[in-house]
């Protein structure tokens, strides 16, 4: 499937603010399911755009604006060929062993009600980790309700998540996760885009590794695994590590458009802001 | 040198003259307070005090009208409260805070005025105090801010460091000044009744002690207290430390070694030369004659204008 | 607990030598003297402003170290063997550090646990395949050493992020020569004061880039933290600029500070800040106190953090037990320090012993520090030690155990008079990419109260000059 890709972002600072330092994590690279044909960012205003590699293997770049202003906004648009790969990333950059994703974060603390959230998951469930995170992802998906990203662009702890009971699909995502690392499993937060026939938004999913197998993507959002309707932009131990532009401003506002490139272009626009 | 540390130095050399002004109004109110009505004593000076020190407002919020503040009232508002910023307790936390923030810029022998007079602000009750006690609380802010002067004047380099600390004790002196002329004006104008009678001898005796100028007067000009003379020292003279024209010969001059040190001018130094030259140019005669609440009110508006560009330049 | 070792006189009342003409001098000085010395001390302390911040005090924001004016001597050969020691450790805390953030050799060599690092709070991904200049991340550490017998010093502990103590070292030294002059007089003690030209060049060696003099800058939290006191001290010695987060900032990949004359460039960044509070855009994003795009900085190679980002990963105390391993396998030495008998919780064999002997061991916190949740078993009562049974069974991993070490005792001014009391020491080891660098001595801290084995300034310890003797 080719998906057209086009995301908005512009974070709002105090009127006049000089010298503001941004970095943006909005290329996606290739892997044997998806295949980068055309990206590019653009911004409003001038200055050097430096492509680094992060830790994690994402492309981010790392700018500064000079001001006076009140606002960064970037866009990054392009189309990526995917394909269906039954939800298993391979080909994918990988510059830590599966063990590094073990690591615990604030966002996906394994607290309690998350251990215990976990055990109820797996309990009766072979010790098999592929069947272990599937049953995981059905768990997370009957007991938490996917409710659309607003508010906040950061999404939830795992901890608050499962105390609300419902969350964005990046929330879901940090149960999961934090679920999957309590149970011996590494786990990790994707940042990327759904294209679906009506229509197309930014998403969060997570992956978790399965010995022989590999990397597998997980949305237990929509309890699915990874299809070619997804793609892949960035990998983090959660959602701070993915998050698609960092600065020191104090709003965000997102605009994200992901369709079916055979299809002409609709407008569709999909928003979202909050506190960053 | 880092912006951040020519702002604490500045602000820090302001918080010390601050303190050391507000020391004097306390000094001379008390002293006027105690002077007998038919002396030219008189019943709101406490008021007055409050006006001089530039904080009537946040006065009235708490204590209500001016006109009937008390001597405890002004005495702890002016001296001790933390409610009041400028009170010379937080003068002295926020010049100790600044110090610190710059030790590296300062000498020990600053530091240590600096901290020893803010260890010892501990020893002083926070009570009303009694008049003893106040007038060894003043003594000890004036003999600190002496100290503070001496041990700038005698241990620091003279680099841009040393100048902006000087920029900001002259901006703040002659602010002081000016405000003391501001609030006392009327009793200089030569249309007040009584023109040289005892009631307004005492008056203009207390706006020269306020500056510590009452014995300079009489070397200076040899003549009695006259109330134009008065305001032509506080104005013009420029042998007069405290007067007008005095700080502004060492702003312009501070400004000027900046700018020559670091090889560029800017608007700060264009302003201050045209203070200067104003203050140098006029005769008092002039001065009374266009309006000295005006050219006092000019005076203080431009100063603060000055304080602007200086910022603005120098200290973000 | 048996007698411990005392550094000025033996069992037996035999003077050693080191403290010969101390011991004699001490006994030819009033009680009341000394007393008056110590609050001269005090006096000359409070007035420069020596004082450090204790968290969680609302009231008593700013607190001097007790200082002890009675020195503690160590010979030229005990020094002489301590820095061979230490150059050594340090180095072997270097390698791994490079190894465990390139091709991680120790622990495909199943030498240290993988967990250990990857799970490790201290450990920073972001440092993943990112050189530093001269490959080298600690840069300044503070090692703890204690003593138990005449020819035993162990390691007690790795400070490799931002050791502090230095502005003591320093101090007391001046004091000392103040109040003392004849005692040095007397002595042949190894000078200290060489230890801020030891750190600019340090400093200036490690710049990214060579060509230019090396704009050095030390950037500190601000003047509520603890140790603000030793950073504007050092920044004073050394001649640099103490800057504040909000005096720095990134363009296009270099950082900036500043100044009445515009921006000026700054090469190396002598840090006193914890990596989680450098960069709001790596890492904490609430922070305020850090540069925003310093790390992009950092990884695009045009300035140097001292120390590095990421040594937290080699100075815990889990970790900290590795080290006699970690010191064979990069250097293929046998370690010349010994490490303190540690046990690991983590370990259920290990966590067997130490649950069966609460009452005779220290139990650690791994990432503590400051002394602060710890269990020193002889002298806790017994609901303490129950109390902390339970936290050690619910979380094993975070805790390590060692034998209660009867520390040496140095002759410490007291209330009564002269008395033994308990101390540590800390040596500050500079690594440029020229040399290694020591000072002699280091930080000796005391434990000020009778029998108490706790030294940290935090918990009401006090410092002791330290003199390497000469000769």
């Amino acid at each position: 499937m080719r998906v057209r890709i086009r995301h908005e972002i512009t974070q709002r600072f105090e009127p006049g603010s000089r010298n503001l330092s941004v970095t943006v994590r909005l290329t996606p690279r290739s892997h044997e399911g998806q295949f980068i044909q055309r990206w590019t960012l653009d911004l409003d205003s001038d200055c050097r755009l430096h492509p680094q590699e992060d830790a994690f293997g994402n492309i981010c770049h790392a700018f500064s604006v000079e001001g006076p202003t009140d606002h960064v906004t970037v866009v990054a648009e392009g189309e990526v060929e995917t394909f269906d790969t039954t939800g298993i990333v391979r080909g994918s950059v990988e510059p830590f062993p599966p063990a590094l994703y073990m690591r615990e974060t604030t966002l996906t603390h394994p607290v309690a009600s998350l251990i215990a959230f976990a055990d109820a998951a797996v309990k009766g469930v072979p010790e098999d980790p592929l069947t272990r995170l599937h049953a995981l992802m059905v768990r997370a998906h009957e007991t938490l309700t996917e409710v659309d990203p607003t508010g906040s662009t950061m999404p939830l702890s795992a901890e608050a998540v499962l105390e609300a009971k419902s969350a964005c699909a990046g929330g879901i995502a940090h149960v999961f996760i934090g679920a999957a690392r309590h149970l011996g499993i590494p786990a990790r937060h994707i940042s990327g885009y759904l294209a679906l026939d009506d229509e197309g938004a930014a998403r969060h999913w997570a992956e978790a590794y399965v010995p022989k197998i590999g990397w597998i993507a997980f949305d237990p959002g929509r309890n699915v695994c990874a299809t070619e309707n997804y793609v892949r932009l960035a990998v983090g131990l959660d959602a701070f590590g993915v998050a698609p532009m960092r600065s020191t401003g104090f709003e965000c506002r997102e605009s994200v458009c992901a369709e079916d490139g055979r299809t002409p272009p609709r407008m569709a626009q999909a928003q979202s802001q909050g506190q960053n | 040198m880092l912006s951040r540390t020519a702002d604490n130095l500045y602000w820090l050399s302001r918080y010390v003259e601050r303190a050391d002004c507000l020391a004097r109004i306390l000094d001379v109110s008390q002293r006027l307070a105690y002077t007998p009505v038919t002396y030219g004593g008189s019943t709101n000076e406490w008021g007055s005090a409050v006006l001089t020190a530039g904080v009537a407002d946040l006065f009235t919020e708490r204590y209500g009208p001016l006109e009937e503040a008390k001597e405890e009232q002004v005495v702890s508002f002016l001296a001790f409260e933390a409610e009041n910023p400028s009170s010379i307790r937080n003068c002295f936390e926020v010049a100790r805070t600044n110090a610190r923030s710059v030790r590296t810029a300062l000498t020990s022998e600053m530091w240590e005025v600096i901290n020893t007079a803010w260890i010892e602000l501990r020893n002083f009750p926070n009570r009303a105090l009694t008049r003893d006690e106040l007038s060894r609380f003043l003594a000890f802010v004036k003999e600190t801010s002496l100290r503070f002067d001496g041990a700038t004047f005698r241990t620091m380099l003279r680099n841009d460091a040393y100048w902006f600390s000087r920029c900001g004790a002259q901006l703040e002196r002659s602010d002081n000044t000016a405000r003391i002329l501001d609030v006392k004006y009327h009793v200089l104008l030569p249309e007040k009744e009584h023109v040289g009678g005892p009631l307004d001898y005492f008056q203009w005796a207390s706006i020269l002690r306020s500056v510590s100028a009452l014995t300079a007067f009489h070397w200076v000009y040899r003549d009695s207290v006259k109330p134009w003379l008065v305001a032509d020292l506080l104005i013009l003279n420029r042998q007069m430390p405290r007067s007008l024209a005095a700080c502004y010969d060492n702003l312009a001059r501070n400004l000027d070694d900046i700018a020559s040190a670091y090889g560029r001018q800017g608007p700060s130094q264009r302003l201050a030369r045209s203070m200067l030259a104003r203050l140098t140019n006029r005769n008092i005669e002039d001065i009374f004659q266009t309006g000295l609440h005006e050219f006092i009110s000019g005076f203080i508006s431009d100063n603060n204008k000055l304080g602007a560009e200086i910022k603005e330049q120098y200290l973000t | 607990m048996r007698q411990a070792f005392d550094e000025m006189s033996s069992t037996d009342g035999h003077v050693r030598p080191a403290y010969e003409t101390l011991k004699q001098w001490l006994g030819g000085v009033p009680q009341d003297v000394l007393n008056h010395r110590r609050k001269e001390a005090e006096y000359i302390f409070r007035r420069i402003g020596i004082t450090f911040a204790v968290y969680g005090e609302q009231n008593a924001q700013e607190r001097l170290i007790p200082f002890d004016i009675v020195p503690r001597i160590l010979t030229k050969d005990e020094w002489g063997r301590l820095s061979t020691g230490l150059e050594q450790r340090v180095k072997a805390l270097n390698m791994y550090i490079r190894d465990v953030y390139s091709k991680r050799e120790i622990l495909k060599a199943g030498i240290v646990p993988e967990d250990l690092v990857y799970k490790n709070p201290a450990f920073r991904p972001e440092m993943n395949g990112q050189r530093v200049p001269h490959d080298l991340y600690v840069h300044i550490a503070g090692i703890d050493i204690v003593r138990t017998d005449p020819d035993t010093f162990y390691v007690l502990e790795d400070n490799a992020r931002t050791p502090s103590g230095v502005s003591y070292m320093l101090e007391n030294r001046e004091i000392m020569l103040r109040l003392f002059p004849e005692l040095f007089s007397m002595h042949k003690v190894a000078p200290v004061e060489n230890y801020a030209d030891d750190l600019l060049a340090t400093l200036r060696s490690l710049s990214p880039q060579s060509g230019h003099e090396p704009n050095v800058v030390i950037l500190t939290p601000g003047i509520y933290n603890s140790a603000y006191y030793e950073h504007s001290f050092l920044a004073d010695k050394l001649g640099v600029d103490l800057v504040e987060g909000r005096d720095l900032f990134v363009k296009d990949g270099i950082v900036f500070m500043r100044t009445t004359e515009g921006p000026k460039r700054v090469d190396v960044i002598y840090r006193r800040l914890d990596d989680d509070f450098l960069d709001p855009l790596a890492f904490r994003p609430d922070s305020v106190l850090g540069v925003p795009g310093l790390m992009s900085a950092y990884q695009a190679g045009n300035v140097t953090l001292t120390n590095a980002v990421g040594t937290g990963v080699a100075d815990d105390k889990a970790v900290y037990s590795y080290m006699p391993d970690i010191i064979r396998f990069y250097l293929g030495e046998e370690p010349l320090l010994p490490n303190v008998p540690t046990w690991r919780c983590r370990e259920a064999d290990h966590l067997k012993y130490v649950l069966e002997h609460l009452p005779e061991l220290v139990v650690k916190e791994v990432h503590g520090s400051g002394g602060y949740g710890m269990l020193v078993g002889p002298t806790a009562d017994k609901a303490q030690i129950e109390k902390f049974r339970e936290k050690l069974i619910a979380d094993p991993a975070n805790f390590i155990a060692q034998p209660t070490l009867a520390l040496s005792t140095c002759p410490t001014l007291v209330e009564k008079g002269i008395a033994p009391r308990h101390v540590d020491l800390r040596p500050f080891i500079l690594s440029g990419s020229d040399k290694v660098r020591i000072v002699p001595g280091g930080l000796t801290r005391v434990a000020m109260k009778e029998g108490s084995l706790v030294v940290n300034s935090s918990q009401g310890g006090g410092t002791k000059d330290t003199w390497v003797l000469d000769a």
